[in-house]
């Protein structure tokens, strides 16, 4: 099972928008919520209320400051889970056939059954993506919501990831990459959407559209009606009251 | 090896329940699944008008907050001193008699010894009913140290302000402007309406000295000096007054600016001048001659002079063409290059009058003029506490407004917009109630908008009613009552010494304070008799928040899932520009508190304290509790005739806005999601102060008894009153050492003054703020497991000027002091952050012990507050007196006038005050329930 | 990388292990009897012993088995694979020692062969790492080859091989330092790559998303006791190289000397291991601003 399934016909996965994430964190206990009680093992949390808490997550919000060489400093909020790579190495390391990736659209997931907990996949994430669940001893990620997005019992409309649907920005969005007329390939083209790390050659299939240009809008300054220290305050009253 | 089978259809749950989230005002709609009876997860419902189906951080984990392990179980008696965390549990038969036997005496005898004050309060309409009844004077909730300014500058000058007033037109609008927002209470409507405007490419722009959250995302970013906002603001009104870039139609229409303002010596100078019937008049420029402000085709003139009086308009424009409000004067100050003023005032310019839109929808006016379309500017803007939260946040609201005003981008397309039953001016609130007599319900509401000296709370020795000193010279138009003087006023019995404080959910032990070792000290406190200082205090919190360690009485409250509950038009609604909206909650679990007596709503414990207190309303003719619980009250209150609690489904269940009580109606929103939308009609969607269409639907949906149009207030007559007074007018006369003080701020007109924090601030050159984090709400995130792996500590953050001024390294601490304290904190460094502030996130930091956390807890250790470092008094005044460190308008507490001085400390490993841990009432948390 | 007590030993053991195997496999040692026969039961208990003690770090040992199956892609699964047919193919080659079972010498020497790609497996389950620069080298095939040569020749009296055995470790030990150092910075993953806001400016961790602790920083971000590193290294190298060749040199083939030189040489081994973990800077840092 950790053969790639080579090119999938569709290619799953999420835009994430930088120019409009405001890292509210609600994507990343959405996501707890739903992966606490769906697919495979609850996420557990060690010493919850203890001195030293930790737990396990599948999606984290990371905020960066960036310092551009000509203008002012600038935060970017940066949302970060499994990108379901094409050439994912997680997949291929895995010793169990746990890991895989899905033929039919791109997803990668893992077999809990079939976990050993090694962690060796989450050392060939570069991107941080997996988690080991200590309480279950099996690996954690993304599972890009794979129980809601095919699932019958949900209406429609809610057939997306739970980070997707929460998100109060509208700063994910999920979708089918291998269709170029999808909403996520669009985006990922008109906005430059670029993969991360991309030399690692993981190829991965999310998309981050970068936050845009940010400063002054090109506006020339407003002209004086007239000099109003010359004029007096009645100057300046005829003249804007002659414009009505 | 094939990849397994997976079932891609998986039951989600047995059964979803819609109510009303509650982990912050902003009350979206929830679908709670359950599973074998239990909460299994929450998400938002799509259909709700707030949240359309997204969640926060918080609401999205309030399978945590119902599960904590910091719940409360069951009435509370202290048993040790105070403080110290000694309870026992006991019956709430007890607990209400008990509360009876203290209560009752007061009642007859002193009502005003009762301070009954609610801090997060969504039931006010109900809470503030039941004091009325009760009698006392002395009630609030927590409006005057949270928002007080934005309310009442908005009230004042618009009638509304943003949040629950209105909000921006976010499908139209193609230029928002933020005015210090972290995250406010709107928090998903905000970020959807953000969305919009990000998806559609709009332009953002972001006033605030830190860089983060929403002005992260903005497209531009003014980092200004804190406190100087308004000043900017008049600047940028100086520059479009300069270019002649404002709406004269609009002000000439819709505001006072075309009234005339007497300019006779005495009494009456600076008011608006009145005809023979009492009534403002314009001069309307088809004839020259006087005519009604609200005559059908006049046509008001801005420039008329008549009889030596000019109109509001032109003393605007003496006011804001003079040089003092320059960009070039006011850059330093602000810390934004005169060029960069320049050319903000520029973007509105142009996109509110060469980007105008038009909207193809006819309506009449209150004059009877007829219009074929809605013009709309769109250029909007919002503003929350960094400019409110000061001590001249009530004259930069207006200020704000003013901008708003003078682009005529207030109800039109692309602009702002209210939110029924918004607008609502001055006239159309009550005034302030406070008269008192033993054994009998209060005269009126305590709370309302004051229109001038005579209708301050005042005795008739000119001492204060209310034990807050609200509605008194020192805070003349509190409209939301001072809870933050509440326990220093208490305890140093100044105006006068209570019995009973009676607090509900209010963390006024810690976070909620100013000053909190202080409070904590006075809550303690004892007299020469040996007695407490502060005789009785009565607490209703859900959780093991560090208030109620100071409790004498503890009425444990449910959780939000597990009660009924109505977010009322009557008080805080959850209406949108296009509907009025209300919602409910329902015990969509029950509560459980095995082997404990257990909790109670604590609306329902209300009603049968007040039904056995014999409070009137609250019981039948024959003495007997007139409501069974709070759903009962909240189905069959009536306010006033054919009104409610809430709107909709009344009658027989088809009647929305007015009809008699329905026995179904709780059930009928249930079915309906746990909410109510009374939709506006089109032609009344905008222009809703002087719509006749809106009016007539507002009256007809039970805001109004009548059509209310109006004028906005740019320039304001009640503040030119007490201008007047100040000036020896008048019979009811400020002390002296106010009418300085009261000149300054109530100043008829927009006008900026330095924070009164800049006083005996020097060698504190540094601004110190807070900012909500979007993934707590004050003090009770930390309760939540997942919350608190989030942001279980936090940092000062230090500019980079101070970071490498001092040589600071990653893992330091500082000494930070300001004139009334001192902490030492753990620091990080930001660039994205005006040069001379530092800031932390609020409420973080835990006292030991609370909670049901480890005492090793990282919130306890290394959190830390900023509160420590605010007082709730300014620094005595040349006669010894201490002023409230508030705005001396409203007093609003004045949180962000904070200075500090900055000291690199190196390495530590805790933060500091630490103080000892509190006992704990409920066992450490080890586990989800 | 986090440390784990049960990789470095398994990875020292095992190593040491395979290595002794391999020189008992080409002959090393001749001899025959119940004394000659617990030499190979030492090789054995090694190398399972450090097979098994990796399962210690495993959150579900029970299905272990199930790593044997996916050989075509996965390193460690081929390692098991390997360790399994190594220990297989030399199995008869011990019992030789102790039964008559004729010839087995061409068996020993693909058994050595097996043995030492067991331990180029194992190497491979780091080297193949992407995410990981310092191991991402053909260096580490090197130095597991290099520890297994050196402690197999040390541990079975090969004196003259194990000098030169241990004086080449000690040339790849401090290239792979030396190579090691540099790599992260080599294979130009910044902050800035893994973000990829890097085009707008320079960028730094603002907050990093919880405060709390999580598996990533646990495992992938060790920096405790990095302060140690210069220290470690000087022991690692002559322990496990300098310190043995020299009682190899001066103490001559006798057991005593074997078996305190094959000590030092452990313990420099987990020194070195211990460093190949704790040194191993994973690209996830990047995100926590931490490497
Ligand atoms: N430094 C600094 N301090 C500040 C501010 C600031 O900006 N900077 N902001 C101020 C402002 S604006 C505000 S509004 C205050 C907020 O101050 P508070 O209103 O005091 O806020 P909380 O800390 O949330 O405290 C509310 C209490 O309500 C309890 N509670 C929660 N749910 C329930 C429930 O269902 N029933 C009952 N009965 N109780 C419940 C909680 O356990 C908690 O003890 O903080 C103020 N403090
Ligand atoms: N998640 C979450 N939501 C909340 C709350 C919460 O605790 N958590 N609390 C609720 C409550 S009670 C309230 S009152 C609201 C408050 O909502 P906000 O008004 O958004 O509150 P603060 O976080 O206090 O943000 C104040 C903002 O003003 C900025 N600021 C400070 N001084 C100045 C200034 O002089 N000028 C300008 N331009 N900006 C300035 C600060 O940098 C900060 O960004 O949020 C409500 N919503
Ligand atoms: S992001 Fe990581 S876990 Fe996800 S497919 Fe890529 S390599 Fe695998
Ligand atoms: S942890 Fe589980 S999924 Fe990951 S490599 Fe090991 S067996 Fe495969
Ligand atoms: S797609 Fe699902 S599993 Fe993945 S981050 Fe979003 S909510 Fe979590
Ligand atoms: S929910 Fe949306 S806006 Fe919030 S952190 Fe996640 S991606 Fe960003
Ligand atoms: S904003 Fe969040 S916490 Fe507040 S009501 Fe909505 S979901 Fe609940
Ligand atoms: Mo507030």
């Amino acid at each position: 099972m950790t053969m790639l399934p080579g090119p999938t016909p569709k290619k799953l996965g999420l835009a994430i928008d930088l120019d409009t994430c405001v890292g509210c964190q609600a994507c990343v206990t959405a996501c707890k919520g739903w992966n606490d009680q769906g697919y495979g093992a609850p996420l557990s949390d060690q010493n919850p209320y203890g001195a030293d808490p930790s737990g396990t997550f599948l999606n984290r919000v990371h905020s960066y400051e960036v310092q551009p060489a000509d203008a002012p400093a600038q935060l970017v909020n940066f949302p970060r889970s499994c990108l379901h790579c094409e050439s994912a190495p997680c997949v291929t390391v895995c010793p169990t056939g746990a890991s895989y990736k899905r033929a039919e659209d791109g997803i990668v997931l893992v077999n809990e059954d079939a976990c050993i907990g090694c962690g060796l996949c989450a050392w060939a994430c570069p991107y941080g993506a997996r988690e080991l669940d200590p309480a279950a001893g099996v690996m954690k990620k993304c599972t890009l919501c794979v129980d809601r997005i095919y699932n019958d019992n949900l209406p429609e409309e809610d057939r997306e990831p739970a980070c997707v649907r929460t998100c109060p920005t509208n700063a994910r969005h999920f979708g089918d990459f291998a269709d170029p007329d999808s909403k996520v390939s669009r985006l990922a083209a008109e906005r430059g959407g670029f993969a991360l790390m991309p030399d690692l050659g993981t190829k991965p299939v999310n998309r981050y559209l970068p936050p845009r240009r940010k400063g002054a809008a090109e506006a020339s300054p407003l002209a004086p009606l007239l000099d109003i220290r010359a004029t007096g305050l009645a100057g300046w009253l005829d003249r804007v009251l002659g414009k009505i | 090896m094939s990849q397994p089978q997976l079932n891609l259809s998986p039951a989600v749950s047995d059964e979803i329940r819609k109510t009303t989230c509650y982990m912050c005002a902003c009350r979206c709609g929830i679908n709670v699944h359950l599973k074998s009876g239990k909460v299994s997860y929450i998400e938002g419902n799509r259909d709700h008008p707030v949240n359309k189906g997204v969640l926060c951080a918080k609401g999205a984990s309030g399978i945590m907050q119902v599960t904590a392990p910091s719940r409360l179980r069951a009435p509370l008696r202290r048993v040790g001193p105070r403080g110290s965390g000694a309870f026992e549990e006991i019956s709430w038969e007890e607990a209400l008699q008990t509360a009876v036997g203290w209560l009752k005496p007061l009642r007859e005898t002193a009502p005003e010894k009762l301070a009954f004050f609610t801090g997060r309060d969504q039931s006010q309409s109900f809470t503030g009913w039941w004091a009325q009844a009760f009698g006392t004077p002395n009630y609030a909730a927590h409006g005057g140290f949270c928002s007080v300014n934005m309310a009442a500058g908005g009230i004042y000058t618009i009638g509304g302000a943003f949040w629950e007033f209105g909000q921006p037109d976010w499908e139209r609008t193609k230029l928002f402007l933020m005015f210090g927002v972290a995250e406010d209470h709107d928090s998903n409507p905000i970020k959807i309406g953000l969305g919009k405007l990000k998806a559609r490419g709009a332009r953002v722009i972001g006033v605030n000295p830190i860089r983060s959250g929403y002005n992260a995302v903005a497209d531009d970013w003014y980092g200004i000096t804190p406190g100087t906002d308004g000043l900017l603001i008049l600047s940028l009104i100086h520059c479009l007054f300069e270019a002649g870039k404002i709406d004269l139609d609009y002000l000439a229409r819709w505001t006072n600016a075309p009234l005339l303002v007497n300019e006779t010596e005495g009494p009456e100078k600076g008011l608006i001048l009145k005809n023979a019937e009492s009534q403002p008049f314009v001069i309307d420029r088809r004839t020259g001659a006087p005519a009604p402000w609200d005559g059908k085709g006049v046509q008001p003139d801005l420039g008329a002079t008549w009889q030596g009086h000019r109109t509001v308009f032109q003393h605007m424009a003496e006011r804001y063409l003079a040089p003092e409000y320059a960009p070039e004067a006011v850059a330093d100050r602000c810390g934004i290059p005169a060029a960069r003023i320049r050319g903000l005032a520029a973007e509105l310019a142009r996109v509110a009058f060469d980007q105008a839109i038009e909207l193809p929808i006819a309506w009449t006016d209150f004059r009877g003029d007829a219009h074929t379309s809605m013009p709309g500017r769109p250029v909007s803007f919002h503003a929350m506490r960094g400019i409110s939260a000061h001590s001249n946040g009530f004259q930069t609201a207006r200020a704000l407004h003013l901008l708003q005003i003078v682009l005529g981008t207030v109800e039109v397309p692309g602009g702002y917009r209210f939110k029924p039953p918004y607008p609502k001016p001055v006239e159309a609130h009550p005034t302030p109630h406070f008269g008192v007599v033993p054994g009998k319900a209060l005269n009126g509401p305590h709370l309302g908008y004051v229109r001038g000296p005579e209708q301050l709370a005042l005795n008739a020795d000119g001492s204060a009613v209310r034990i807050d000193k609200g509605f008194t010279w020192e805070n003349p138009f509190s409209a939301h009552g001072m809870m933050h003087m509440l326990i220093p006023n208490a305890h140093a019995g100044d105006p006068y010494r209570i019995d009973t404080m009676f607090l509900y959910m209010a963390n006024m032990a810690w976070n909620s304070s100013m000053n909190t070792a202080k409070v904590m000290e006075m809550l303690t406190d004892k007299g020469e008799d040996g007695e407490y200082i502060i005789p009785r205090i009565i607490y209703s919190d859900a959780y093991a928040s560090e208030m109620v360690a100071y409790a004498d009485l503890i009425l444990p409250d449910t959780t939000y899932l597990e009660r009924h509950d109505c977010i009322s038009l009557l008080d805080r609604p959850i209406s949108e520009p296009d509907a009025a909206g209300d919602s409910i909650r329902w015990p969509v679990v029950e509560p459980d508190r095995p082997g404990h007596a257990g909790v109670r709503g604590f609306q329902s414990v209300l009603l049968d304290l007040g039904a056995r207190l014999g409070l009137a309303p609250m019981v039948k003719e024959d003495g007997t509790p007139r409501y069974a619980d709070y759903a009962d009250y909240i189905v069959n209150h009536i306010r006033r005739p054919g009104v409610g609690p809430l709107i909709g489904f009344r009658g027989d269940g088809t009647q929305e806005g007015r009809g008699p009580a329905n026995p179904d109606q709780m059930a009928a929103y249930i079915a309906n999601g746990g909410f109510y939308q009374a939709h506006v009609p089109e032609e009344a969607s905008f222009y809703k102060p002087w719509n006749a269409g809106y009016q007539d639907w507002a009256v007809a949906t039970s805001f109004y008894e009548s059509p209310q149009p109006y004028l906005f207030s740019i320039w304001s007559e009640p503040m030119r009153k007490f201008q007047l007074a100040a000036e020896g007018h008048g019979a009811i006369q400020p002390p002296d050492a106010l009418r300085a003080r009261l000149q300054q701020a109530m100043d008829p007109l927009p006008g900026w003054y330095p924070p009164f924090g800049d006083a005996g601030a020097e060698g504190f050159p540094v601004h110190a703020l807070t900012q909500r984090p979007m993934d707590m709400y004050h003090s009770w995130g930390s309760q939540n497991a997942w919350l608190r792996q989030i942001r279980g500590r936090n940092f000062l953050y230090l500019p980079t000027k101070i970071w490498e001024g001092q040589g600071f390294q990653d893992g330091d601490y500082a000494r930070v002091t300001s004139p009334n304290g001192e902490i030492t904190v753990p620091v990080a460094h930001m660039a994205a952050l005006n040069e001379n502030t530092v800031w932390t996130w609020n409420a973080i930091g835990k006292r030991k012990g609370a909670w049901a956390l480890d005492e090793g807890a990282s919130e306890a250790k290394e959190g830390f507050l900023l509160n420590h470092l605010i007082s709730e008094l300014l620094p005595e005044q040349a006669d010894g007196q201490r002023w409230s460190n508030s705005d001396p308008v409203t007093g609003q507490a004045a949180w962000f006038d904070l200075r500090v001085k900055v000291e690199r400390v190196g390495p530590r490993d805790h933060a500091e005050p630490a103080f000892p841990a509190i006992p704990r009432v409920v066992a450490k948390g080890e586990g989800r329930a | 990388m986090h440390p784990a007590p049960s990789v470095i030993v398994f990875t020292v053991l095992s190593g040491l292990g395979f290595g002794f195997l391999a020189f008992l496999g080409l002959g090393a040692l001749p001899g025959h009897g119940p004394w000659h026969f617990a030499l190979w039961v030492l090789g054995y208990a090694l190398a399972v012993g450090g097979l098994l003690a990796s399962t210690f770090h495993l959150g579900n040992p029970q299905r272990a088995w199930r790593a044997f199956s996916q050989w075509r892609t996965s390193w460690l699964s081929r390692e098991g694979c390997a360790a399994v047919v190594t220990l297989i193919l030399l199995a008869p080659v011990a019992l030789g020692d102790l039964l008559p079972l004729g010839d087995l010498r061409l068996l020993g020497l693909l058994g050595a062969a097996m043995s030492l790609v067991t331990i180029f497996t194992t190497s491979m389950i780091y080297a193949q790492l992407k995410t990981v620069p310092r191991w991402n080298h053909p260096v580490t095939p090197l130095l597991f080859l290099g520890y297994a040569i050196a402690g197999g020749s040390i541990l079975s009296g090969e004196g003259r091989i194990a000098v030169v055995a241990c004086l080449i470790l000690f040339l790849v030990l401090a290239a792979s330092w030396r190579i090691g150092d540099r790599r992260f910075a080599e294979v130009g993953q910044s902050i800035g790559s893994a973000t990829g806001l890097g085009d707008l400016g320079k960028v730094r961790v603002f907050e990093r998303g919880h405060t709390a602790g999580n598996y990533l920083l646990h495992e992938m971000m060790f920096v405790v006791g990095r302060k140690h590193a210069d220290r470690l290294r000087i022991i690692a190298l002559a322990f496990s190289t300098l310190v043995p060749a020299a009682l190899v040199v001066l103490g001559g083939p006798h057991w005593p000397v074997v078996v305190l030189a094959t000590l030092c040489h452990i313990l420099g081994a987990l020194a070195q291991r211990w460093l190949f973990f704790a040194q191993a800077e994973h690209v996830v840092g990047l995100y926590y601003g931490m490497r």
